[in-house]
């Protein structure tokens, strides 16, 4: 955007700039409690803090309020907008990010792992690949870690090959599909057999794109923008596909994750810089990042392919892809996306914590074992299903670590003797047990002994990770007195 | 699309095209075992919250009557950077004889202005540097840790060699576990003897690990400073403990007449972060302060870490010197995931190479966030590691010719 045209407008408040009164202001101020909430104040605070959007206050679709709902609509706009794509019941949302660092409110969105098939592949190996994408899962902290979609590329370049393919993958998965063909007559064809699934369309290109952009809206489809290692191109490409009418854009603004790496990441970083800091709006739309491209350098081992499809995966989600296209299914390529993309999408603001108490576990009585953790929601829940798994009967106190891990918590003395005297104080553990015994986590093995004397325990210092807790109950359980 | 097995060794060239070594790193690796991975969900749940604050039906709006264009309209893209009135300091370790030292070389850290690759312009004035571990006394480590410095687990020197020569430490550091009251309580003598054997050993800058009980590594720690004056260690680490115990003046002031480096630790707190340098500033030079933020691992809040980094750097450009200063990630850390190191269904791979892309991602991650130094342990994660600091610094001279534009098409 030129600083000519930033001064025609007035700069739009960026997300932290907007108070509960801004969108206040706007509302029915009917207090119907339609929302849920107590009133409409105190349901406009909560659409600051980005926790409930406009869809969650009905009155304002009701027609009385256009003109205050266009009003909160441009308010509240991200400055990335957000796209979904995906039959309906299972649509994905791409984009809608309100700022370009995390800590400075949060990322809205997780970015889906989309895995290509292609449409070369024989019927079965083809379906066989779809049902491995849509069955991968882990589960971490108490939640599904999933696959998001799948990517159709065609090789083929044949409409008829493309669109077998398409209705192979369609008549056996659930998730929402991409079509990766550059030839807008191939494209037409896998569109044709889906025209209800509402797929996201790759991709518009320098050379295709009026073709593709009729396809888009024939079909009512998002459309993604390629323009490899050239942003003007790729602005170019947005400023006329806007013009031409389409609201629903993904930019691709190619991915090396080898030989031109740095490009990669510092093309990636401008686009979002833009769009966040300067509201640039043909650089304001989600971004496609496809680390399936370290495949097509030619002939060099799985293993290194995987390897830096991984690495590559990651640094872009670090660095703001709302969306990757990948080809490695191993579980050891997959599993730190799924995780590392879970946890920049948490909530900065607010910990991952659980409440603090006293968990009970099978039947103990008055000589079961006493264990301590912290209340950080993995630590807990790791510890939880390793208790479970085993059937141990035993009680496990939650301490205020302040949602932090073992060692973090440690480390910054949120877990110390200090915190467990209180702990085993507030929650009156000594009455429910005879013995006086605790256990604390090995990696918290430096606060025995200050523990012994602030608590007047006896302290067992148990194993550094939980699944040996099972093993140390058997060995070590009962004390002898 | 068939799974290969991998059970033929990858050959020597095509290492070289792209990560030398790194296949012989992640040795014992030989397939995939997919054919027992069992999977365990009826139904797929999308966990993706859909909840933009403008979500929902928007109320029907006139469609205006456009015209078209027929032809691409021209846009230009000018790269801006953007400029910041703040500059991370720039903190130097080891010293060569000229200086005093015994070193080959100096190592200088710090000294951005600008966030972490923020475009091709502001690249790091110096590239983030690693650190291999050695620790001085038998530790429990992970299994495929072990394995590549089993043979040299007894003698801190010849670890601290093998991470130079093998591995390509730029640097090494030694943790004196030994100390730990709790563990061995070696003496601050026979600590200064080990450090002594590894500065004879290598010719690298060290890092100096301590215990972590504030009374003992201040006497470890001012022993040393006395025994290696001039060679510019960094002393890791000094803490807020250290303040409460008193031990902080001795230390910091030690290293400050002996011509050392600290380390000042905290626990992802800026603001804790920001006393502990103020109190450090009393005794020694600002420009010889490196802060630890803590490094946690990936799946057990390396997200905190990453954040806390980021805000770190924005604030130190933006004019707080208290956080100007370099930072580094004990990346080794990672390891202590469970998804590390532990086996699992097969689905999830080995742990061969689990364990390491777990290193290196955090790693790289915080790469992002703007790490100047490391503290690392798996070569592979090493190799890798140095290999993208590589191609994010100054002209890596890539040729990118090859053609990605239609990756659709390539059939794998």
């Amino acid at each position: 955007m030129s600083a000519g045209h930033a001064m025609e407008k007035p700069r739009k408040k960026s997300i932290k700039e907007i108070s509960p009164i801004d969108v206040y202001k706007l509302l029915p101020k009917t207090n119907c409690r339609e929302c849920r909430e107590s009133n409409c104040m105190a349901y406009a605070t909560r659409v600051v803090n980005g926790e409930l959007t406009l869809a969650d206050c009905p009155p304002l679709f009701s027609g009385k309020y256009d003109e205050a709902y266009s009003k909160l609509a441009d308010l509240l706009a991200p400055p990335v907008k957000q796209v979904t794509f995906g039959p309906e019941g299972h649509t994905l949302a791409l984009g809608g990010k309100y700022v370009l660092q995390r800590h400075e409110f949060t990322y809205h969105n997780p970015s889906p792992v989309a895995i290509d098939v292609h449409d070369l592949m024989p019927e079965q190996e083809l379906k066989d690949r779809v049902l491995q994408i849509e069955r991968f899962t882990y589960n971490y902290i108490g939640r599904k870690l999933v696959l998001d979609a799948i990517a159709i590329r065609s090789c083929s370049r044949d409409p008829a090959i493309f669109r077998t393919a398409v209705r192979n993958v369609a008549a056996v998965c659930h998730i929402p599909i991409i079509l990766c063909a550059l030839d807008p007559t191939v494209m037409e064809a896998g569109l044709a057999e889906i025209r209800t699934c509402r797929p996201l369309i790759y991709a518009a290109t320098k050379d295709n794109w009026k073709q593709m952009a009729d396809l888009a809206l024939q079909y009512r489809c998002p459309l993604s923008v390629y323009a490899p290692d050239d942003l003007s191109l790729l602005r170019s490409l947005v400023k006329t596909l806007r013009e031409y009418g389409l609201t629903d854009l993904v930019l691709d603004p190619g991915t090396r994750g080898e030989n031109g790496l740095a490009e990669t990441i510092s093309n990636f970083t401008a686009i979002r810089t833009r769009a966040c800091k300067e509201y640039d709006e043909l650089f304001g739309y989600p971004l496609l990042g496809v680390p399936l491209t370290v495949w097509t350098g030619g002939e060099i081992s799985e293993d290194v392919l995987k390897w830096r499809e991984a690495i590559t995966a990651s640094m872009l989600l670090s660095r703001y892809a709302d969306l990757l296209i990948m080809h490695s299914l191993d579980g050891w390529v997959l599993l730190p996306q799924l995780i590392w993309r879970f946890n920049l999408y948490t909530d900065p603001r607010k910990p991952v914590s659980v409440e603090t108490g006293v968990r009970v576990f099978g039947k103990p009585d008055r000589n079961s074992p006493v264990l301590i953790t912290t209340n950080y929601a993995l630590t807990y829940f790791t510890v939880e299903s390793d208790i479970k798994t085993a059937n141990l009967d035993c009680y496990l106190v939650v301490a205020d670590t302040g949602g932090l891990s073992v060692e973090s918590a440690v480390a910054g003395r949120n877990f110390s003797a200090e915190s467990i005297t209180s702990a085993l104080k507030e929650f009156n553990v000594r009455d429910m047990i005879d013995h006086g015994t605790l256990i604390i986590p090995g990696l918290a093995a430096r606060l025995s002994g200050e523990t012994e004397e602030a608590t007047g325990w006896k302290i067992l210092v148990g194993p550094k990770d939980s699944s040996g807790i099972p093993q140390f109950i058997r060995d070590r359980w009962p004390v002898d007195s | 699309m068939a799974q290969k097995n991998n059970n033929n060794r990858i050959d020597g060239e095509q290492l070289l095209t792209l990560a030398p070594q790194l296949l012989e790193l992640l040795k014992g690796v030989h397939q995939v075992e997919l054919e027992n991975f069992s999977m365990d969900i009826g139904n797929l749940e999308l966990f993706i919250p859909t909840n933009s604050l403008t979500s929902g039906l928007s109320p029907a709006a006139a469609e205006p009557v456009r015209i078209k264009p027929t032809e691409l309209l021209p846009e230009s893209y000018v790269p801006v950077s953007i400029d910041y009135p703040g500059r991370v300091r720039e903190v130097t370790l080891g010293a060569t004889r000229a200086e005093g030292g015994t070193r080959c070389r100096t190592i200088t850290l710090g000294g951005a202005t600008a966030p972490a690759y923020p475009d091709r312009i502001h690249l790091p004035v110096h590239p983030p540097t690693i650190a291999l571990d050695v620790f001085d006394m038998e530790v429990a480590l992970p299994k495929v840790l072990l394995e590549n410095v089993r043979e040299v687990m007894h003698d801190p020197a010849e670890w601290a060699r093998m991470n130079v020569k093998k591995f390509g430490a730029d640097m090494v550091t030694v943790h004196l576990m030994s100390t730990d009251p709790l563990f061995r309580n070696a003496t601050p003598a026979a600590a200064a003897k080990t450090v002594e054997e590894v500065l004879q050993a290598v010719d690298v800058p060290l890092i100096i690990g301590g215990c972590g009980d504030p009374k003992k590594d201040a006497e470890v720690f001012s022993h040393i400073a006395e025994m290696a004056e001039g060679e510019r260690l960094l002393l890791n680490s000094v803490t807020l403990d250290m303040a409460e115990a008193k031990t902080l003046e001795r230390v910091a002031t030690a290293a400050d007449k002996y011509g050392h480096a600290v380390l000042a630790f905290t626990g992802l707190e800026l603001n804790s972060a920001k006393e502990l340098n103020r109190r450090l500033y009393q005794y020694i030079a600002p420009e010889n302060i490196v802060m630890d933020l803590t490094t946690v691992a990936l799946g057990y809040g390396l997200e905190y870490s990453f954040s806390i980094h980021e805000r770190a750097r924005f604030a130190a450009l933006m004019g707080d010197t208290e956080l100007a200063h370099p930072v580094i990630s004990a990346s080794t850390n990672a390891w202590a995931a469970r998804e590390a190191w532990m086996q699992m269904a097969p689905g999830y791979g080995p742990r061969e190479l689990r364990g390491p892309i777990w290193e290196t991602i955090n790693a790289l991650s915080l790469l992002l966030a703007g790490i100047d130094i490391y503290m690392m342990m798996h070569p592979a994660a090493v190799l890798t590691l140095k290999d993208v600091i590589r191609r994010l610094g100054p002209d890596p001279g890539e040729d990118m010719t090859d053609r990605i534009d239609d990756w659709v098409s390539v059939r794998l």
